[in-house]
């Protein structure tokens, strides 16, 4: 399995043609409390770059992008009773949804974690 | 000039803090081809409190106030007693001159009432939340069909006959812009509404359907079948209440399955106004509440642990969401929503119940009289406060005759739909605990004689 | 979803707290602080069966009801009168207000709302007049919008105004349904509605609300639009502009005659945010401007109250381009008598007109009382109004700007408005900590963290109808609040210590919303 980062703080776990996404520690924490995280619907299609799921603090919401292609297959149902999760675990618990991918070629545009460490540094 | 502190040496001594010399040097950013050298032409100077006073009473002469002569007009604004004490309140200067609360801490009075009256508003409309108020009903109603299009994804709405038709007109304009679809009719002069066009028009692209209840002719009809039609195929029933008088007596929409409920809440508090400011009344259920309009307040803790309110779910709003905001709302009608809750207040259950007991006997006898004018027919089979008259001739002119002889008898449907042959005859009457025996008689009498 | 109410929640429940030593003082067991009254809700205290209203009884007759009697109660607790003028009389004494101190709440004008105005708004010619009464028994109210529509056009130097709009964003709103609505006309389906990023909020919704997608114009260092980066968009694809001014950072639009002319030349229109009116009312008529739409909050240049956040009115005046497509309703004059344009007249006189935007004819109540401010005021006051609130705004800018960063006090001077942004405050402290330090001062505080495009915005607008003494308070006690978020005082981080609240959690209040009361036991049954 490999980890990959976008350069709008989502982060994105590939396994074979599936994967797991979520928002980075740093995006979490530029967000301060979260208070709601809108998932995508399974079956929900969705494009490289193109708005996939929402997440809110108390005076602000942001996007969450697809950080490539695909079909969503799982959004995760944990975050709606508890949206703190993606304070808590942004990598782990907290994750927004998985998707199956449309194609893997898009993941070379990915940076890896040493590159988003550098990435985020550079902020 | 009586509203302004500064005398000139502060003006003076200011300028020399700032280091200019002349106030014109505050403005050097305005070309001076836009700057005006003196008082604009044409416009009269300041005037003494007195005088402003005078020139109102000399205008206010000029209209015939509600309170003065046999009064029953309904139709979307209706006139009730509002007691002495909600005024006294709403005069408050720390209601009146504050400002939204966006500082809680010093603005617990207003949230604490707005979280009532959103309590006040759901428990009314039989639902599970409702918000700080909109602008008015008629766009509160088209906020609804804007919310129900985010929430089923889908653009045809469904709307009644009986639905006011301002509100129609209001939906239709912004219909032009967004894209929506409305299926609309007018309504005929018969006890029956169209609930039968609704049921066959309701679809799987329909996003809603929209009744008014009581509707624009005062009609009552059971929403049970529409609610269950509409969700047999993924739509919302929207209900809208411009008399919310009327619940006291009948049973909410929320109890017959509807999922967005908005209304006027100008009957309790606010008063007529020639139209406005009113107060837009919106509930739903509470699933729906991340897709609602408008300002919400809700309940918290502060650091020490005490209960205190907030505006919250603000994430929806326009100056957070911009051009992603739930609407581009930014206020709400508060002054009159503490109106509202106020009058409501002071009733309580017990005095709702009673007043719209009280409502609808005197509309009953009062059609019973009406009706006994040769010519003149109930159009209702069922009404609360307000019905529909056929009269033998166009109603418009008659109620210019009425109002000649010192009774404001009814809204015509001429004046509501202009044009439309077959409604001309027809007369929207509301009658309210406002009514005398005596203002009924009298307009019973100039009735029969107008249309002698 | 929903968590429990504190319901049943009591101040005394609060652990009654003794002094620590003899220099400490003991909590109260009411939770009460001598004037600072704690008040449950209504829900809490009333009840079904009490009423604060005697009604006549209701004479029998036979329902008409059509079988949908209530059979369940509604669950509306009342009160007595005495109960309930303490109830809301405890309410209110936890608000701040214009009537108590100074509140320099940046872009929302908060002047004295004369009381006058209250008492014409009231005679009863004009608050209990229906507004579907035959109009020659409301000869009085349509002379008072018309009379306002005068001064309203007059003061600007446009061609016409639409009164109905209820609010500003609403007013936005008929601004551009009227530019979509002339540009349909002549078959040009454009898409794109430019806005500065420090744009009220209300402006990219409003062009969304009406189906236009919305795109940013850069700013420059001075704070003020990039006219040359706006004129490189503009293109066959752009609607139009909506631009503030005076703008949100407190400046004039030096450029908007420019701005006005490349966006006409481009094929567009310009819509002006009136917010800030106040700054230059009787000073500049936006029209000679080339400004084909602005809304005007009555209840900010106006003075119609605030009242905790609405009603306001936000007529909106236009351009000669824009007027056939005004909404409906509209009051019109024959010699001495005053019509009114609806549906069924339209034909013969307003054509074009988009449509109608509300039920009746717009915020009367406001009318009244805005047309008693402006005849109080005449064209030399208003004049007045504008030189003082611009004077005050600037004695507070030059007076604070070496304790406080003011990101465009090189720009010129300021409009009615002075800003500043957080910079230079100790580490871990921001513009929230100085404005709940004012609050312990017994001010309201300025608008923050807007606009935008200022790091930690802090928007003061004191208004024209603030003396000098209450200004050079104001000026020592954010002085000192500033030195205090500078040094680094840790009591700051915590204010206010002294209001009826201290800081509220709106973490919890959004992650678990409760949005109305309910019974504890209810409450508890629906975790």
């Amino acid at each position: 399995m490999t980890r990959y980062y976008t350069e709008d703080h989502e982060w994105i776990e590939v396994d074979g043609d599936s994967a797991t996404v979520g928002i980075t520690d740093y995006a979490q924490s530029q967000l301060g409390d979260i208070v709601f995280a809108e998932v995508p619907a399974v079956g929900a299609t969705l494009k490289k770059g193109g708005d996939a799921a929402v997440v809110e603090s108390v005076k602000a919401a942001s996007d969450v992008y697809a950080p490539v292609s695909g079909t969503v297959t799982e959004g995760n149902a944990a975050l709606e009773d508890d949206p703190a999760l993606v304070n808590s675990d942004p990598e782990g618990e907290g994750w927004f949804f998985k998707l199956t991918l449309s194609d893997t070629d898009e993941l070379g545009s990915l940076m890896d974690a040493e590159a988003y460490k550098a990435f985020v540094d550079g902020l | 000039m009586r509203y302004l502190p500064l005398t000139q040496p502060d003006r003076q001594a200011m300028l020399a803090a700032i280091g200019a010399r002349t106030i014109d040097d505050l403005f050097v950013d305005v070309p001076s081809e836009a700057r005006l050298s003196g008082p604009i032409e044409g416009l009269p100077l300041h005037a003494s409190e007195m005088a402003v006073e005078r020139h109102f009473s000399n205008l206010a002469r000029k209209n015939m106030a509600a309170s003065h002569h046999p009064f029953f007009l309904g139709a979307g604004a209706y006139k009730h007693h509002v007691p002495a004490s909600v005024d006294h309140i709403i005069q408050r200067g720390e209601f009146l001159t504050a400002y939204t609360p966006y500082q809680p801490e010093i603005a617990q009075g207003t949230l604490q009432m707005l979280f009532e009256f959103q309590t006040q508003v759901a428990r009314l409309f039989g639902c599970d939340v409702a918000n700080a108020s909109m602008y008015d009903g008629s766009t509160a109603c088209w906020e609804a069909i804007g919310m129900a299009g985010r929430i089923t994804k889908r653009t045809k709405a469904v709307l009644s006959s009986g639905l006011h038709p301002h509100y129609v007109s209001v939906a239709k304009t912004m219909a032009k812009y967004t894209g929506d679809a409305l299926d609309t009719a007018l309504p005929e002069l018969s006890a029956k509404t169209d609930s039968e066009r609704l049921l066959a028009a309701v679809d799987t692209d329909t996003s809603c359907v929209v009744v008014q209840y009581p509707d624009i002719l005062g009609r009552i009809e059971d929403l049970s079948a529409l609610a269950a039609k509409a969700h047999e195929n993924g739509a919302l029933l929207i209900a809208v209440v411009t008399e919310p008088v009327a619940l006291g007596a009948i049973k909410s929409p929320g109890e017959m399955g509807a999922d967005i409920v908005v209304g006027e809440g100008q009957s309790l508090g606010v008063g007529l106004q020639f139209g406005g400011p009113y107060v837009g009344l919106f509930a739903c259920n509470e699933k729906f509440v991340r897709q609602m309009p408008g300002r919400l307040c809700g309940e918290t803790v502060d650091a020490e642990g005490k209960r205190g309110f907030v505006l919250t779910l603000s994430t929806r709003e326009q100056h957070i969401r911009r051009e992603k905001a739930t609407s581009n709302i930014c206020t709400n009608s508060g002054l009159c929503a503490l109106a509202f809750s106020v009058h409501m207040t002071l009733l309580g259950e017990k005095g709702l119940r009673g007043l719209a007991s009280l409502n609808h006997a005197l509309a009953v006898e009062a059609a019973g009289r009406l009706t006994q004018i040769d010519g003149v027919e109930l159009v209702n089979d069922s009404f609360f406060n307000e019905f529909t008259l056929r009269l033998p001739k166009e109603a418009r002119p008659v109620v210019r005759a009425m109002a000649d002889r010192k009774v404001l008898g009814g809204v015509s449907l001429g004046r509501l739909y202009p044009g439309v042959e077959q409604l001309e005859n027809g007369l929207v009457v509301a009658v309210t605990e406002v009514a005398t025996d005596e203002d009924i008689e009298k307009f019973t009498t100039a009735l029969q004689e107008v249309l002698a | 979803m929903t968590a429990i109410n504190q319901s049943g929640w009591k101040p005394e429940m609060t652990a009654l707290r003794p002094a620590q030593d003899e220099t400490d003082v003991a909590g109260t067991y009411t939770g009460n602080k001598a004037l600072m009254l704690e008040e449950p809700l209504i829900f809490e205290i009333g009840h079904d069966g009490s009423t604060g209203i005697d009604l006549a009884e209701a004479p029998q007759v036979a329902s008409r009801l059509g079988g949908l009697q209530r059979n369940r109660d509604i669950g509306l607790p009342g009160l007595s009168e005495p109960e309930a003028v303490r109830h809301y009389t405890r309410l209110s004494r936890q608000n701040y207000a214009i009537d108590l101190g100074f509140f320099p709440l940046g872009s929302c004008t908060m002047k004295h709302n004369p009381r006058l105005n209250e008492k014409v708004a009231r005679m009863a010619g004009f608050a209990d007049v229906h507004p579907m009464q035959p109009v020659e028994t409301v000869q009085g109210a349509l002379a008072v919008i018309h009379q306002l529509a005068h001064w309203l056009i007059t003061l600007t130097g446009m061609k016409a105004v639409a009164m109905s709009p209820k609010a500003g964003a609403h007013g936005e709103l008929c601004g551009i349904l009227a530019i979509r609505a002339a540009l349909t006309a002549r078959g040009d389906a454009r898409s794109v509605i430019l806005c500065p990023e420090s744009a009220h909020g209300t402006n990219p919704a409003t062009a969304a609300f009406a189906g236009y997608q919305v795109e940013n114009i850069p700013a420059t260092s001075e704070g003020r639009v990039d006219l040359e980066a706006l004129k490189a968009r503009l293109g066959p694809d752009i609607a139009g502009v909506m631009i503030t001014n005076p703008n949100t950072c407190g400046l004039f639009e030096r450029d908007m005659r420019a701005i006005s002319d490349a966006v006409h030349a481009a094929g567009g229109y310009v819509y002006c945010d009136g917010a800030n009116f106040n700054a230059i009312v009787g000073r500049v008529r936006p029209g000679d401007l080339g400004i084909d739409a602005m809304h005007i909050n009555l209840h900010k240049t106006f003075s119609t109250p605030h009242g905790g956040g609405g009603p306001g009115s936000g007529p909106v005046v236009l351009s000669e381009a824009l007027a056939p497509f005004a909404p409906l309703p509209f009051v019109d004059k024959d010699g001495e008598h005053y019509r009114l344009v609806e549906e069924e007249t339209v034909g013969e006189h307003h054509d074009k007109t988009f449509g109608r935007m509300v039920a009746f004819h717009g915020q009367m109540g406001m009318f009244t009382r805005a047309l008693a401010y402006i005849m109080s005021h005449g064209a030399d006051g208003l004049r007045q109004v504008a030189e003082d609130a611009v004077l005050n705004a600037n004695y507070i800018l030059r007076s604070l700007q070496d304790v406080l960063d003011a990101p465009f006090a090189h720009s010129g001077p300021c409009m009615h408005e002075a800003l500043f942004s957080d910079d230079g405050m100790a580490e871990g402290f921001s513009t929230l900590d100085i404005a709940k330090g004012l609050i312990d001062e017994g001010y309201h505080p300025m608008t923050v963290y807007f606009p935008l495009v200022v790091h930690g915005a802090m928007l003061i607008e004191p208004t024209e109808t603030e003396s000098k003494a209450t200004l050079d308070q104001f000026i020592g006690a954010l002085r000192s609040v500033a030195g205090r978020a500078k040094a680094g005082d840790q009591s700051l981080k915590s204010a206010p210590h002294h209001a009826p609240r201290r800081r509220l959690d709106e973490t919890q209040a959004a992650r678990k919303p409760v949005l109305v009361w309910r019974e504890p036991e209810q409450a508890v049954a629906a975790e």
